[in-house]
């Protein structure tokens, strides 16, 4: 057993609100989860391990972050475990600690740079969300490449009319919007 | 002049479907002696065998010939629809064209070309049929139940209840089995000496029950019906009838609390005359011969210590007490010898079978078995209901479960699944776990076998309320290490659904051994003529219809004797068995088929090849007299009760004096000459 952490194991049950034990290792949620294909570890094999305290192996998973929280998964569960809300906590912990995977620096920027655009318009703006997440994005790993292809694909989602040059259009109660995030203590 | 019917069935389809009916029935009335060949849809059906019944009335009929299925099928049937005809039941013969013919071929020529060669060999036979009565044997009203633990309790109160007398026969000092030294049982968790103990109380006091303590079954006679027992009584040294089992006999005995108790599987003591446990049945001590002080002393000619007797106010202790052979008339024997646990350590009586070396039973002292944990944890137990581990009494802290540990193991000998491990260990880890709140119970399995009421319900209780952490995979080796001088056990398990080593360091390692048949049970088998398996489980006649008869008429099987069960499915069987052995002792005689073998003692040379060979023991040599008594000869004689018609000794008799009624070598030549012809 690697790093068992009983600390962490209660933090996941709390946060998913389900018991782990209750996990029976039946495999349904991995043979229903759509992305169960391009996952390194697959939701069964989460929770074995979440289940025998290796939080932080599970939380260093690259597949929580290739999840689409569909909750297929909680849904189909014989034993009505929260899978979708094990993830999610996982995903939570992995920030707190920073524990980083493949995917994780893309994804969760990509979700920092929607949830900025949201605060500041109090809707999303897709030209000035895609900017502001290249830009971030590019100023952490510095792919170029990456860089080169996003930014070629601009014109041409601008002349399908998928883009547009109008910065802005924000809601009319732009406070409403501030006490939201106030209220939930997104810090970005 | 024979007249023989052949009735060929279509079966619906299935033998019509590849056979010819009616061309069948045209080749086969033209053989000679047949007097009518007919054809019909559903021959076991009313129409069918009233078809059978107005043949034999019109045509005078001597014998009959069924086509259809199997006799194991259905020659019951049309042997009591001839019967009802006026003709004996034994001119029947069956030609099986469904099972041997049109199941297993698909040429429907071919088919009804061996169709017609296996009806003409029953016409064969059947030409050369004897009538033969039926055996009638008398019977003892009284059965014999060997083994008390909780299948011959139950067994024994059955038949007891049912007004017949019973001699229970139990090898240790106390009835109560292996059941007796449980603590709770799975999937209720009641107590186990709670339910038990008022049914021991019972056995001994039952007015139908005679109860032989301390007692072996030495020799077995008879037949079925007509046993004849006899029961070594050991020698006890304590008049049961005098004792009163006040106890000062055992609380003077100067090796008191020095000799390993069995009954505690070693982990606790006792003395040399001691009880088993405080709530045996017959509550009244035995003497340890090879540990008793007096004893030993005798042999050397010597008069040490009795200091029980010197102690006990009524007198009951007799040194000179010798071993006392008992015979008993039973016509019913039901056997509940049970099972013990395999060995787990290196050394095997049975050379098939290994031990596991790797997990160091026998060499530390903390890596028990399942009924020693048992005992650890039982409110009667050594220490008192307690978790205290043998080496130096500390809680556990941290108990490693490891299930399979000889069962479903191809390497080590025994490939069977012991079928209760997966319940007792869940029940184990939630018993620890309500007297160790802190504790961890972390359990090795292969696969969870929880079929049966409330039974999985149990086992997820276990996990999920208990907490009790459940790993796919077997253990691979423990070795002893020390912690902070503290003596752990170092489990090298796996989680194969993490798919990752998982060591873990335990207090305490509980083995849960496979279940094997208790020591002797295939001795005891030789003398009652019951089969047994490779491992030594008594085989029952058969494994779905007939589950507590054995192949040995009026000898019944129930509990684990017969297989791993527990104790639900024991006491199930049990009841069964006495039921079935009640329906037999209820008959005012036995009725047994014919067919069996007959000695022509006019050319029997009394060789004994065929005494060798029978599988029942039903042949004796017995001496021919004239009627002055001059001795004539010998001669091979067989016992009508006993014998089972398997027709071996037949084949060995080197003068062809032996053979087999229904099956004599007149009728086996005539259907192979009608084969050949």
């Amino acid at each position: 057993m690697s790093n068992p952490n009983p600390d962490l194991k209660a933090r996941v049950e709390e946060l998913a609100n389900t018991r782990l034990s209750d996990c029976y290792q039946c495999g349904k949620c991995t043979a229903g989860c759509p992305r169960g294909d391009v996952m390194d570890v697959p939701p069964t094999r989460i929770m074995r391990a979440v289940q025998i305290g290796n939080v932080e192996g599970a939380a260093r998973a690259d597949s929580i972050w290739r999840c689409l929280s569909c909750l297929t998964c909680s849904a189909r569960c014989p034993k009505s475990v929260n899978v979708s809300g094990v993830i999610d906590a996982l995903r939570q912990i992995s920030v707190e600690n920073g524990y980083l995977s493949a995917s994780s620096v893309k994804i969760t920027e990509f979700q920092k740079s929607f949830l900025r655009n949201i605060r500041r318009n109090g809707r999303t703006n897709e030209t000035e969300m895609g900017v502001d997440f290249e830009v971030r994005y590019f100023l952490r790993r510095f792919d170029v490449m990456n860089a080169l292809n996003t930014a070629a694909l601009g014109p041409k989602m601008l002349t399908r009319g998928k883009m547009h040059f109008k910065l802005g259009s924000p809601v009319k109660d732009k406070a409403l919007v501030k006490r939201i995030f106030e209220k939930c203590g997104v810090e970005l | 002049m024979a007249k023989i019917g052949v009735f060929t069935c279509w079966c619906g389809e299935n033998i019509a479907r590849h056979v010819d009916v009616e061309a069948v029935s045209e080749a086969i009335s033209k053989l000679p002696g047949v007097a009518c060949s007919m054809n019909y849809k559903y021959m076991c059906s009313e129409p069918g065998q009233s078809l059978i019944s107005e043949k034999i009335k019109e045509l005078g009929l001597t014998g009959v010939v069924v086509a259809s299925c199997s006799p194991h099928m259905h020659l019951k049937t049309f042997r009591k629809t001839v019967e009802l005809a006026g003709v004996n039941p034994y001119m029947v013969e069956m030609a099986n064209i469904r099972e041997q013919c049109s199941w297993v071929h698909s040429d429907k020529a071919v088919a009804t070309a061996k169709a017609i060669e296996l009806i003409g060999i029953a016409v064969a036979k059947v030409r050369r049929n004897a009538a033969l009565q039926p055996i009638k044997v008398p019977v003892t009203k009284r059965a014999m139940v060997i083994g008390a633990g909780v299948a011959g309790i139950q067994a024994a109160l059955d038949l007891a209840a049912g007004g017949v007398e019973v001699i229970l026969v139990e090898r240790e000092p106390s009835v109560g089995g292996k059941m007796a030294g449980l603590s709770e049982t799975f999937p209720t968790l009641d107590c186990s000496q709670c339910i038990l103990t008022p049914r021991m109380v019972e056995v001994g006091q039952h007015p139908n029950i005679k109860l032989m303590t301390y007692s072996e079954v030495e020799k077995v006679d008879g037949y079925v019906g007509n046993f004849k027992v006899t029961v070594r009584k050991k020698a006890r040294y304590v008049d049961i009838a005098k004792c009163t089992g006040c106890g000062t006999c055992w609380n003077a005995c100067p090796k008191k609390n020095k000799i390993p108790n069995s009954f505690d599987y070693n982990l606790g003591n006792r003395g040399a005359i001691y009880i088993p446990f405080p709530q045996a049945v017959p509550a009244r001590p035995t003497i340890d011969a090879d540990n008793c002080l007096r004893l030993q002393s005798m042999k050397k000619g010597k008069e040490l210590c009795g200091i029980c007797m010197k102690n006990c106010g009524s007198q009951a202790i007799n040194f000179h007490d010798q071993d006392e052979l008992v015979e008993f008339d039973v016509g019913a024997i039901v056997v509940a010898t049970g099972y013990k646990l395999y060995s787990i350590g290196k050394e095997q009586e049975n050379p098939n079978i290994k031990g596991y070396g790797e997990y160091g039973y026998g060499k530390y002292k903390d890596v028990i078995d399942s009924l020693q944990f048992e005992r650890i944890i039982s409110a009667s137990g050594p220490t008192g209901g307690e978790p205290k581990r043998p080496s130096d009494g500390m809680t556990p802290k941290t108990v490693v479960f490891i299930q399979c540990t000889g069962s479903r193991d191809n390497a080590k000998g025994i490939t069977y699944c012991s079928k209760i491990c997966c319940m007792y260990t869940a029940k184990h880890t939630m018993l620890f776990k309500h007297k160790v709140h802190d504790g961890a119970a972390h359990v090795f399995y292969m696969d969870i076998r929880s079929g049966g009421k409330m039974y999985d319900e149990f086992v997820r209780r276990a996990i999920e309320q208990d907490g009790a952490l459940y790993h796919r995979g077997r253990v691979s080796k423990i070795e002893e290490i020390t912690v902070d001088g503290v003596k752990k056990y170092r489990c090298y398990g796996a989680d194969t659904l993490a798919g990752e080593p998982c060591v873990v360091d335990a207090d305490l390692v509980v083995l849960a051994c496979a279940m094997v048949p208790s020591d002797g049970v295939t001795k005891l088998a030789q003398k009652l003529s019951v089969g047994y398996n490779e491992y030594g489980f008594l085989s029952e006649s058969h494994p779905k219809l007939r589950p507590v008869e054995t192949n040995a008429a009026g000898v019944f099987v129930c509990g684990a004797c017969q297989g791993p069960k527990d104790i639900p499915e024991t006491v199930a069987q049990a009841s069964a068995a006495a039921g079935k052995a009640l329906i037999m002792l209820s008959q005012p005689y036995l009725t047994r088929e014919p067919e069996i073998a007959t000695v022509d003692e006019k050319l029997c040379a009394a060789c004994g090849a065929c005494v060798q060979t029978c599988p029942f023991k039903a042949i004796t040599i017995e001496e021919i007299r004239d009627r002055k008594g001059n001795f004539i000869k010998n001669t091979s004689r067989v016992n009508p009760g006993l014998c089972m018609g398997c027709g071996t000794c037949v084949s060995v008799c080197p003068s062809k004096s032996v053979d087999l009624i229904g099956f004599t070598d007149d009728q086996v030549y005539a259907e192979l000459e009608s084969l050949l012809a």
